[in-house]
């Protein structure tokens, strides 16, 4: 296996590594050498090679019927005298397979510029995409577990809207990590310049051997500490009282009832995709969470997990639309809570390393989860409204939150004491579920509108429900059976507050602020 | 049971005119209604005329508040943000700052074309929120878009 274009740096340059600022310079630069393979090359392979193993026979009765009496095509090849006709055949196919990869790894291109990022890919239809840097939602970059013995890593720049991603793949896996900080630097706006990064040492099979074994978070770039780690119990606790779990029981229950009632056992045949359908789908998301890290970094959050493919992505500030911090019924005694956000970006291939993408925290105790809001909204912990992130979650009303009135009783029979609103410098604070506890915070500076609705029964009650509208996602953040006084105020206040804060937020260039160190 | 009222606001309504887009899209629903109802009375199939019976009902009452629900619509371009009303029943209020604006949409089915009116819809990257406004003399409908348009540039915020 070649190396990739770029050789080790050898002496440490002035601002960025070489292969980055060399990836940077603006100029159209192609992928990694053994992109075509990742891609496909090896599933093509493999099939090939299945195919033929498996169709010998059938293939050779097909095409060359002359072999009916079952005597080996080499034999035949040989005693013939046409082997160079076939291997010339087998050269040929190659040749157009091979050349094929070659040139279209040729034509896909990429360059990086101070303001945009573009791809150009495609032999016979083009397809050329161009993001601005300003607009970067988030740069993923995930190694399968195939693309790690290369030494290769996907990078994917996230924009807003559906499928609007831009895909490197692949790239060097050493260099992407400093091609992230690159561009994102550049995006940030800052004027500050970088500081050197470490050169790489070694042979080839020692990096192989260090980027495989390296934890997911470069210590250059991110303080070396996860703020949450999540034990191998905890994970198997929190996977196994889900609701995955629940769903898996009552289909056991039902079936036991079925066949001792029926005395019918056809229901078993159903057992074996199940199982192997829930088996799949909890080791999946097993390895998906185990070596969950999180971090901050200069230039946002970052969050990492997978074992044997790995996925590592950095969310700068002001990217995230809405956080829900959430716990299922089956968690409480455990005092285990998840975490979810609202994206702009949204992909439709939900792949293993994808699947996760707006589940930040998968399981976390209440230490965790002031922890990571810590990162992602540093104003509001840091702040002394942090004690609305404890009340929010586990208390039972009477504290900061505007809550509901007795009335909403009627409509919210176990949660009304603790249904409520806060507004805090910089978000709003909705509490809602006694059963199933919601904490939902939208930042102020992403807030796109604000609704107020009453229907027919909550008039009756002089109750008003309030919606805060932010970009689609597994969020939706409203409030019903709100005191009809106290939701007209909240109203007034949110339109004129996102007005203020859309106007003072500078995040699209999120270190702009900053002077040249 | 005092409506919900925003204090301070005067909305501007829109065209009367929008009752007859609405009558007639309800009317074209009931005769729908009857036709099938009738065929079913012929047939001698009743639950399905009960159904309809009551469909036809709501339909009969909906046109009735038609003019009401029409005069409920209101909207008021404040300094920095669009606020917009509607419904009686079930009422609903949205607020929503210029600088949010992703696009702005003018629509005109054949009845409203017909009676000189548009819909213009003001969309933001929220996906449920978007904020139609039914019911706008065409002049008034392009003369508020191109207003939209330049206050959102002037005071432009990101996602």
């Amino acid at each position: 296996m070649s190396e990739p274009e770029i050789s080790v740096p050898t002496a440490a340059p002035a601002a960025v590594p070489e292969v980055v600022a060399r990836l940077t310079d603006g100029e159209w630069h192609r992928l990694h050498p053994a992109t075509p393979l990742l891609k496909g090359g090896f599933a093509l392979i493999v099939v090939l090679g299945y195919v033929v193993s498996n169709l010998r026979e059938r293939l050779l009765g097909m095409f060359l019927p002359r072999f009916d009496d079952g005597g080996d095509p080499v034999d035949y090849v040989v005693s013939h005298g046409i082997i160079l006709q076939v291997l010339g055949g087998v050269a040929l196919l190659l040749v157009v397979l091979i050349s094929g990869f070659y040139v279209s790894w040729r034509m896909h291109t990429f360059r990086i510029t101070s303001e945009v990022v573009e791809v150009r890919s495609g032999i016979l239809f083009r397809t050329n995409r161009k993001a601005r840097l300003d607009r970067i939602q988030g740069i993923n970059i995930v190694r399968p577990f195939i693309s790690r013995l290369f030494g290769a890593a996907k990078l994917e720049i996230s924009q807003a809207g559906n499928d609007a991603n831009v895909h490197l793949s692949y790239l060097s896996s050493a260099a992407a990590d400093d091609l992230r900080r690159e561009i994102l630097r550049r995006a940030s706006g800052t004027r500050a310049a970088e500081k050197v990064a470490a050169a790489v040492t070694g042979s080839l099979i020692d990096r192989r051997v260090n980027e495989l074994l390296a934890p997911e978070l470069d210590p250059d770039a991110a303080p070396p500490e996860s703020v949450v780690k999540i034990h191998l119990g905890r994970l198997f606790g929190s996977m196994f009282l889900g609701t995955g779990t629940v769903i898996a029981v009552l289909v056991v229950i039902g079936a036991t009832i079925w066949i001792s009632l029926s005395g019918d056992f056809f229901v078993l045949f159903f057992a074996l995709p199940s199982i192997i359908g829930f088996g799949g789908y909890y080791a999946r998301k097993f390895s998906q969470s185990l070596r969950y890290t999180i971090a901050g970094t200069p230039d946002g959050v970052r969050v990492g997990f997978g074992l044997f493919s790995t996925s590592n992505e950095t969310l700068p500030p002001g990217r995230i639309h809405s956080i829900e911090v959430s716990q299922p019924l089956l968690w409480r005694p455990a005092g285990w809570w998840q975490i979810r956000v609202n994206r702009a970006s949204h992909t439709s291939s939900r792949g293993s390393a994808n699947q996760a993408n707006t589940t930040i925290l998968p399981v976390g105790n209440l230490a965790d989860v002031t922890a990571v809001l810590a990162l992602m909204l540093p104003d509001f912990i840091g702040g002394e409204t942090g004690h609305f992130i404890e009340s929010g979650m586990t208390s039972k009303g009477a504290d900061g939150f505007t809550n509901s009135p007795r009335r909403a009783a009627w409509l919210r029979p176990f949660s009304w004491k603790r249904n409520g609103f806060a507004i805090v410098p910089g978000s709003l604070v909705l509490r809602k579920g006694a059963i199933w506890r919601r904490l939902i915070i939208v930042p102020q500076p992403r807030l796109q509108s604000v609704g107020l609705h009453q229907g027919p029964l909550l008039r009756r009650l002089r109750l008003a429900s309030v919606h805060l509208h932010t970009v689609h996602g597994p969020i939706t953040a409203e409030l019903g059976a709100v005191d009809q006084g106290a939701a007209l105020a909240f109203f007034a206040e949110v339109s004129d507050l996102a007005v203020l804060s859309g106007q003072a937020d500078t995040s699209h260039r999120w270190r702009s602020g900053e002077l040249p160190a | 049971m005092d409506r919900l009222e925003l204090p301070g606001v005067t909305w501007r309504r829109v065209s009367p005119r929008l009752v007859w887009v609405e009558l007639v899209g309800g009317a074209g629903f009931l005769v729908v209604v009857l036709a099938v109802g009738v065929v079913m009375v012929l047939l001698q199939v009743w639950i399905p005329v009960v159904v309809l019976g009551v469909l036809a009902a709501i339909s009969i009452v909906n046109l009735a508040l038609t003019p009401r629900r029409v005069r409920s619509i209101g909207y008021q371009l404040r300094e920095d943000d669009l606020l917009f009303r509607r419904g009686i029943m079930w009422q609903r209020f949205v607020a929503v700052p210029y600088g949010r604006m992703q696009l702005v949409d003018i629509n005109r089915g054949p009845i409203a074309r017909g009676l000189g009116l548009s819909e213009l819809k003001f969309v933001t990257a929220a996906a449920a929120a978007g904020v139609t406004i039914p019911g706008l003399p065409e002049a008034e409908a392009e003369e508020l878009r191109d207003h939209l348009v330049s206050v959102a540039e002037s005071r432009r915020a990101g996602l």
